[in-house]
């Protein structure tokens, strides 16, 4: 099974690892070389960090042969956004701004991984500072879909997605302004979670909207995505945002049991633009829950659904263009230095440090925030998020769940949408209004469409990722789709 | 919602973003189509519709201000595009 190593999930991985089958350096060294092989074909990574990753597999065996302090993620190889700083390994965020920049402290997500055990074997490719839904927009080139290289394979967490779709790791971490790892995930074939507003520290998580942002796994399997969550939840002094809720044993809720459960499914989602293949999958995948015995109403409705895209773009912008006026060239990143004067300097720095997509949203958010213009949109968009997040409110006191479709459409050709940002932002319609209300959601895969993954979205109440996780484990046992694979 | 070349040229300054004149060109057709599809929020009556401007019921998070450890200053420096000693060095703000 040596050669294979690399295929393995985390619980599976974890099994041979405490049971000393395997030890986390060949484990470590399998990871490597799948990732050599791959990455020429994909350019799912920015930085690789090999020799790091073999001295944290050497670390976590003899903490597995202590046998103490052991955790279901000790010694198993991951790959971490690079939007996510990691103490003395450059963190681009996918932008020249800052091709050089070196963190001089780990994120909270870092700090509680190295608790468990991390063996960290990159930081991986995204959308420049997260913007974007193709991974089209990273300084460093685009990433490819495994699944087919003449596709994107989403965004922003573009690299994590297809780092884990490849067996180029065994999870990963993304974040999720819009959609950022359930978009990807469900392109690239995989899980991926975003959790309540509030559950993950931000710390050190490098921000692009603040009331919209989060840290979520990605992973090959839902007992995965449950053991990372794990690892990486709860309270942190050092993000105010983050909730002093307490966090349950996600592992040990898992159960394939559906039964009685209530499940809506809001029309908004199943209509128009919706391609054909996908309708199709998520049907068929909601008429599995109901045969398992849950109680599909088929019938939901969320009424202000078809103005959460418009809202979203004026919200996050917005606080990306007031996050984003720290990159002015002088305490860190690139910077312009040839100017006549201090703000033709800062100007060009800003230029030439940001990429396209990145000045738009700037603009757009200076816009919306500008004198004249703040009451018709940023005012307005924050009023129609309460209709949206009332809705959800009302929704969740008859459902346990609501389940939708992740993407509109499979993964779509790369350069198909680069020149038109408005066709770019619909591929997120279906997942912003999650990030709107801050509700937890997971992406699972329930099939294919023209030989392409599709995502099932199933979506919780605040701080009930036990549930989300449950109905996407259930559904995901009867289904099956793991076995199959990206021809790699 | 069409927006005019100086309005692009008023926003960029505001935001400190440099454009070349074929940004402009782009911004300005691209803007005016975004802002234009924003539009169908005013279908919406929110008269009533208090803002939410965060998810959370959490208010003024505050702890006790007891002094901790601080980056060490080396580090933080060393990502200074220039420094002087142990200072960030800026352009005069101030022109003559």
């Amino acid at each position: 099974m040596g050669d294979d190593l690399f295929r393995l999930t985390v619980h599976e991985a974890a099994h041979l690892l405490a049971r000393r089958e395997v030890s986390s350096r060949e484990l470590t060294a399998a990871v490597l070389d799948r990732l050599q092989g791959v990455e020429g074909q994909l350019n799912a990574f920015v930085t690789l960090t090999p020799e790091l990753a073999l001295e944290q597999a050497r670390q976590a065996d003899e903490r597995l042969a202590r046998g103490e302090d052991v955790t279901p993620l000790t010694g198993i190889p991951a790959a971490i956004k690079d939007v996510i700083c990691t103490l003395g390994v450059r963190t681009t965020c996918g932008s020249r701004m800052l091709e050089n920049f070196v963190p001089p402290y780990d994120a909270t997500v870092i700090v509680r991984l190295k608790r468990a055990g991390l063996v960290m074997v990159g930081k991986t490719n995204m959308d420049e500072f997260a913007m974007g839904s193709s991974g089209e927009n990273s300084y460093f080139g685009p990433t490819r879909n495994p699944w087919d290289r003449e596709r994107v394979p989403g965004g922003s967490s573009s690299g994590s997605a297809a780092a884990v779709a490849a067996d180029a790791c065994l999870y990963a971490l993304g974040s999720d302004t819009g959609g950022s790892i359930r978009q990807p995930a469900a392109l690239c074939g995989i899980v991926g979670l975003k959790p309540t507003y509030g559950r993950v520290s931000r710390y050190g998580l490098v921000a692009f909207a603040s009331s919209l942002d989060q840290i979520g796994p990605m992973t090959k399997d839902v007992t995965d995505a449950a053991l990372v969550l794990q690892a990486i939840a709860g309270h942190d002094p050092n993000d105010s945002t983050s909730a002093p809720v307490e966090v349950p044993d996600y592992a040990a809720g898992l159960m394939p049991d559906v039964k009685g459960l209530r499940i809506g499914v809001p029309r908004e989602y199943m209509g128009e633009g919706v391609e054909e293949g996908v309708r199709q999958a998520v049907t068929d995948a909601i008429e599995r829950l109901a045969e398992m015995g849950a109680e599909v109403d088929w019938e939901a409705s969320l009424p202000s659904t078809p103005y959460a895209l418009a809202c979203y773009y004026i919200i996050a912008p917005s606080e990306a263009s007031a996050n984003l006026a720290r990159y002015d060239g002088v305490k860190y990143g690139y910077s312009y230095t040839e100017g006549a004067s201090m703000w033709e300097n800062m100007e060009r720095t800003r230029q030439f440090g940001f990429g396209a997509e990145v000045k738009r949203r700037i603009m757009l958010g200076t816009y919306a925030l500008s004198a004249g213009y703040y009451d018709a949109y940023y005012l307005k968009a924050q009023k129609v998020r309460t209709l949206i997040r009332r809705e959800f409110e009302s929704a969740f006191q008859r459902y346990d769940v609501l389940v939708t479709p992740v993407s509109p459409t499979p993964a779509f050709r790369l350069g198909e949408k680069l020149e038109d940002p408005l066709q770019m932002y619909l591929s997120d319609v279906f997942t912003i209004p999650v990030n709107i209300a801050g509700l937890p959601a997971i992406s699972v895969p329930c099939g294919f469409s023209q030989g392409l993954p599709v995502g099932l979205q199933v979506i919780g109440r605040p701080f009930d990722e036990a549930t989300v996780l449950r109905v996407a484990y259930a559904y995901e046992q009867a289904a099956g789709w793991r076995h199959r694979r990206p021809p790699l | 919602m069409p927006i005019d070349r100086d309005e692009v040229l008023h926003i960029a300054r505001l935001a400190r973003v440099g454009l070349s004149e074929e940004d402009v060109h782009r911004f300005q057709e691209q803007l005016s189509q975004i802002l234009d599809y924003f539009q169908v929020l005013q279908e919406l009556d929110t008269s009533e519709v208090p803002p939410t401007s965060h998810v959370l019921p959490l208010q003024n998070v505050m702890r006790d201000d007891e002094p901790g450890a601080s980056l060490p200053s080396q580090e933080v420096l060393a990502n200074a595009p220039q420094r002087e000693g142990d200072f960030f060095k800026v352009r005069a703000v101030f022109e003559e």
